[in-house]
């Protein structure tokens, strides 16, 4: 027979099959390995198929180019802040789209609470601090604060370093309530430096005319009794009571409040700087006075009269009293102090690291960013749903595959062989490649990902039946197998590519476009469609190569889907006029 | 299956053919009729909009033995003004619909319904929709269209020609509105997971009519070098040529989306991927019949108004006719196009073919068959 001739003939120019294999194979290997040795097995669930909620925020401003990336990074870290802060184990915060940010909220933990929390708006202030010291837990709060108030750290209690000459009332292991009340003298005490008027109010009393004398120009430290006692009692490493802490509390009240890491507490004032007169901030490196990393914040118009006012204020008084608090939903991100009146741009320096002047100035952008949030959607699922909906997902694909290799089993037999495995391989790659997205780049497989897989089932499917037709066609030509394969190919090749190339277009216009859910559909078919070329070349020709060696597959068995007779090609005239036939193809 | 396989063959041959550029008209007349019944079905029933669109609520319950008007019963005054729709899914969970409620109201109704239904809240699937929302996804979906259209029209007007681009896309755009006529006149219910489906539609309509166009493309490569044949004849050759592969990709591409919609349907009641696989089966059985029957042919029909084609049309005609006043034997039969081809090694002799070989000696010399190999290459 010629086969054996042409057989080297077409090896020859057709590479090594062998090698592509075993690169594909490598390639399984190496990604099944990276999936087992990273830990990530499985593929991260979506919301909708591990059980939580999932809501998606539209900015809405009325500036008309308020909404670009920067703001929306800013919002995102700002969400992320306050959901994460919840104690909410995991809540993932991206944006999507132009003007979209998803948070998706894992079933348990108070899912509740966090949902009602990106809902709100965040509110950013700067209160004067009133009184601050380091986080205990309220049972033995009155010794160790006690002991800190002897030295000199800001960190410390209040009462000493606010006034150098009253009576250091803050007495060792002092009840609760005295210790609170040491608070409050001692802050009185302080004050009387700064406004007899405000010293005559009496520490026990809420006092209105304080307040009110206050506005008139002088600085309101006094500190009713109610929150003396809420402030010792307070527990900031307790994050279920800092959440409750200031739920209602109005920018004119004052206030207890946590720094955002627990570890100090504060009583502010109310509310001296809108934090949305903040114009700008920015974070830097002073290179000039070597003060490290600072933050730089600028404020507008009012923002300059307040902030002014507030400042020539605080640099009157003594620590921590001339610090000023920076809120952002009533807990401290920050409370620098003031030593001199500052006007229009200030200039915030301490113990910063890169990451935490970037923070901050993140947290004080927040309050100039010109963006408010609607709730586009909200989707709870429970877990049992969730589980279900996965559930159906999987028998879907399981029925789909099923379908798909049956029909290919009628139609191609032999040839389905190569189909199958390719699908198998294809599959394969796939998941793993799914599993290692996870937390690669956080891709989360959701229902319409699930989706998009199942369809691509078909997609993948049909590569390999344009590549079988064209080996068919070559057949009915009335060509031996190997030269269909090897002539066969470059046409099925440009087939495939060119389609696939439109298939992967249409997922990423969809992938760019899109919003929501539809992403994870676009994202699976385009990872599908760049796989479904990588398995056509790199597995199910070469295979297909190696295949037509065998003969089983060279001979046309019935089976084999290659039969030539089952083509409708005449066998005698084949083998008649076949001599002649191949000393043309060698010139070819 | 053989006989699939045979009929494959002489698909190939050219031994039966349907004369699907022939009877162009008759196609363009059908979908020109089902794009009317589309659009008059979209102009008097319009869609139906699901609760992302309108803004609402939507809660489904656990599997429940309650009856839907049980259930409505129950739920009457927790509502508010708004009316709740119940629906009883195939899971035996139930879902409520209720539109125009915002998050807020959304929670308190979700607890009321709880506890009216004996039910612990966090057991109740709930999705809340914002008004805007169902708008922006379907604003986001045409832009996406928009963008998809004219990347695609450049793709294929550089991998192909203009001609192929524009017919593609006239075809693409036929199959959007079969599947939007369809939901609009059986009433399906339209959710941003049927905007997923029909997004896809999109590059799998087109993938189908990429198939189709590169054999047409390769069968019709050295088209003015030969006058036996006319553009519309070689188009509709190739077309029959790829048939098998047409109805094979298409039914290898429904097969998994058939399993969506069964499961999606059977197991899982309504959700997102019954919407999506709705679409998607409606949208690709569409683009395969406007592969097939429509873009073909408009290529065909644009390709006879360039005056190249034109010319050779003319030359065909001419040559025929002169072939039919010379001998009265030798007649054209369209099933020897074989030799038309490029492909140097026609030598997988048909019998059939026999009567014609005289007609491929009188080619002109210059006719350029591959290789250097004389055209008389059948002893």
């Amino acid at each position: 027979m010629a086969a054996p001739k042409k057989g080297r003939r077409s090896s020859g120019s057709q590479g090594y099959p062998g090698r592509a294999l075993a690169a594909i194979l490598l390639a399984m290997v190496a990604l099944t390995g990276g999936m087992f040795l990273s830990g990530h097995t499985t593929p991260r669930l979506g919301i909708d198929l591990a059980g939580g909620t999932s809501i998606t925020l539209t900015a809405k401003s009325n500036q008309p180019n308020a909404i670009n990336k920067t703001n929306m990074n800013t919002a995102v870290d700002i969400i992320n802040r306050r959901v994460n802060g919840l104690g909410v184990s995991e809540a993932e915060v991206q944006t999507q789209g132009s003007n979209n940010i998803i948070v998706n909220i894992p079933k348990g933990t108070n899912s509740k609470q966090a949902e009602e929390q990106v809902g709100t708006t965040a509110q950013l202030y700067f209160r004067p601090v009133l009184a601050m010291a380091a986080n205990t837990s309220a049972s033995a709060s009155a010794s160790p604060s006690a002991s800190a108030s002897g030295s000199a750290s800001p960190s410390a209690s209040a009462s000493p370093s606010a006034k150098s000459t009253s009576s250091a009332s803050a007495a060792p292991s002092a009840s609760s309530t005295k210790q609170g009340r040491a608070v409050t003298d001692g802050l009185k005490a302080a004050s009387a430096t700064a406004s007899a008027s405000a010293s005559a109010t009496p520490p026990a009393s809420p006092s209105p005319s304080a307040s009110a004398t206050a506005s008139t120009g002088t600085l309101d430290t006094s500190i009713p009794n109610d929150l003396a006692t809420k402030f010792t009692a307070l527990d900031c490493s307790n994050a279920k009571e800092r959440a409750n802490l200031n739920l209602n509390a109005k920018p004119t009240d004052k206030i207890v409040a946590c720094s955002q890491d627990g570890t100090e507490k504060y009583i502010l004032g109310v509310s001296a700087v809108d934090g949305k007169n903040v114009s700008k901030a920015s974070s830097g490196y002073d290179t000039q006075q070597g003060n490290g990393w600072i933050v730089t914040l600028s404020f507008d118009g009012t923002g300059s009269k307040d902030f002014s006012k507030i400042t020539s204020q605080l640099s009157q008084q003594t620590d921590p009293n001339n610090r000023f608090a920076i809120t952002l939903d009533n807990e401290v991100v920050s409370a620098p102090s003031v030593t001199t009146t500052l006007s229009g741009s200030a200039e915030i320096y301490g113990s910063f690291t890169q990451t935490s002047a970037e923070d901050l100035s993140n947290v004080l952008s927040y309050g100039s960013l010109p963006l408010t949030f609607d709730k586009s959607d909200v989707t709870t699922v429970s877990p049992a749903v969730g589980g279900e909906q996965l559930h159906g997902g999987l028998i879907a694909g399981a029925v789909g595959l099923a379908l798909v290799v049956l029909y290919l089993l009628a139609y191609y037999r032999g040839l389905s062989f190569v189909a199958v495995l390719s699908l198998v391989v294809s599959a394969a790659l796939t998941y793993t490649i799914m599993a290692l997205l996870g937390p690669a780049i956080g891709f989360a497989l959701n229902l319409p990902a699930v989706c998009g897989a199942i369809v691509a089932i078909g997609i993948t499917a049909d590569s390999f039946i344009v590549f079988f037709e064209r080996i068919r066609d070559e057949l009915r030509e009335g060509r031996s197998l190997q030269p269909a394969v090897a002539r066969g190919w470059p046409r099925a090749r440009r087939t495939i590519l060119v389609s696939d190339f439109v298939s992967f277009l249409s997922a990423a216009v969809l992938f760019v476009v899109s919003v929501s859910k539809v992403q994870g559909f676009a994202f699976t078919l385009g990872l599908t469609t760049l796989l479904d070329v990588a398995v056509v070349f790199l597995f199910t020709k070469p295979l297909m190569t190696i295949l037509a060696r065998r003969k089983f597959y060279a001979s046309g068995h019935p089976w084999s889907g290659l039969d030539p007779r089952a083509l409708g090609v005449q066998p005698p005239l084949r083998r008649v006029r076949r001599p002649a036939a191949r000393s043309e193809v060698k010139e070819a | 299956m053989s006989r699939l396989g045979n009929l494959g063959h002489r698909l190939h041959r050219g031994e039966v053919a349907y004369d699907f550029v022939g009877k162009r008209r008759l196609w363009y007349g059908v979908s020109i009729l089902i794009t009317l019944v589309a659009v008059i079905g979209l102009v008097v029933n319009g869609l139906k909009l699901s609760i992302e669109f309108s803004g609402g609520a939507v809660f489904t319950t656990p599997k429940s033995s309650l009856s839907v008007s049980e259930v409505q019963n129950k739920i009457a005054g927790d509502t508010g003004s708004s009316t709740a729709v119940v629906q009883k899914l195939g899971t035996g969970s139930l879902r409520i619909q209720i539109s125009d409620v915002g998050t807020a109201e959304a929670a308190q109704i979700q607890s009321k319904i709880a506890t009216d239904l004996g039910l612990k809240s966090q057991d109740i699937n709930e999705q809340v929709v914002g008004p805007s929302w169902g708008q922006e996804i379907s604003n986001k979906a045409i832009e996406g269209l928009v963008i998809f259209m004219i990347l695609v029209t450049i793709y294929l007007a550089i991998a192909f020609e203009w001609r192929k681009a524009v017919a593609a896309v006239i075809a693409l755009i036929h199959d959007l509105t079969i599947t939007v006529g369809v939901y609009a006149i059986v009433g399906f219910e339209v959710s941003p997971g049927t905007v997923i489906g029909l997004l896809t539609v999109l590059g799998y309509s087109l993938y189908d009519t990429v198939v189709v166009f590169d054999g047409l493309k390769e069968t019709t490569k050295d088209i003015t070098k030969q006058n036996r044949f006319t553009y519309s004849e070689l188009a509709n050759r190739s077309l029959n040529q790829t048939l098998v592969r047409s109805i094979n990709t298409t039914v290898v591409a429904l097969l998994p989306v058939a399993a969506l919609l069964f499961v999606g349907g059977g197991l899982l009641g309504a959700g997102m991927l019954n919407d999506i696989a709705l679409s998607l089966f409606v949208g690709l059985a569409a683009g395969a019949y406007s592969s097939i029957f429509i873009a073909t042919p408009l290529v065909a029909d644009l390709k006879e108004r360039d005056p190249e084609i034109k010319a050779l049309k003319k030359r065909v005609l001419a040559k025929r006719a002169a072939d039919a006043r010379k001998a009265e034997t030798a007649t054209d039969e369209p099933q020897d196009a074989d030799q038309a081809d490029d492909d140097e090694e026609a030598e997988g002799a048909h019998p059939a073919a026999a009567g014609a070989v005289s007609g491929q000696r009188n080619q002109p010399a210059s006719r350029s068959r591959s290789k250097n190999r004389p055209s008389g290459k059948r002893r």
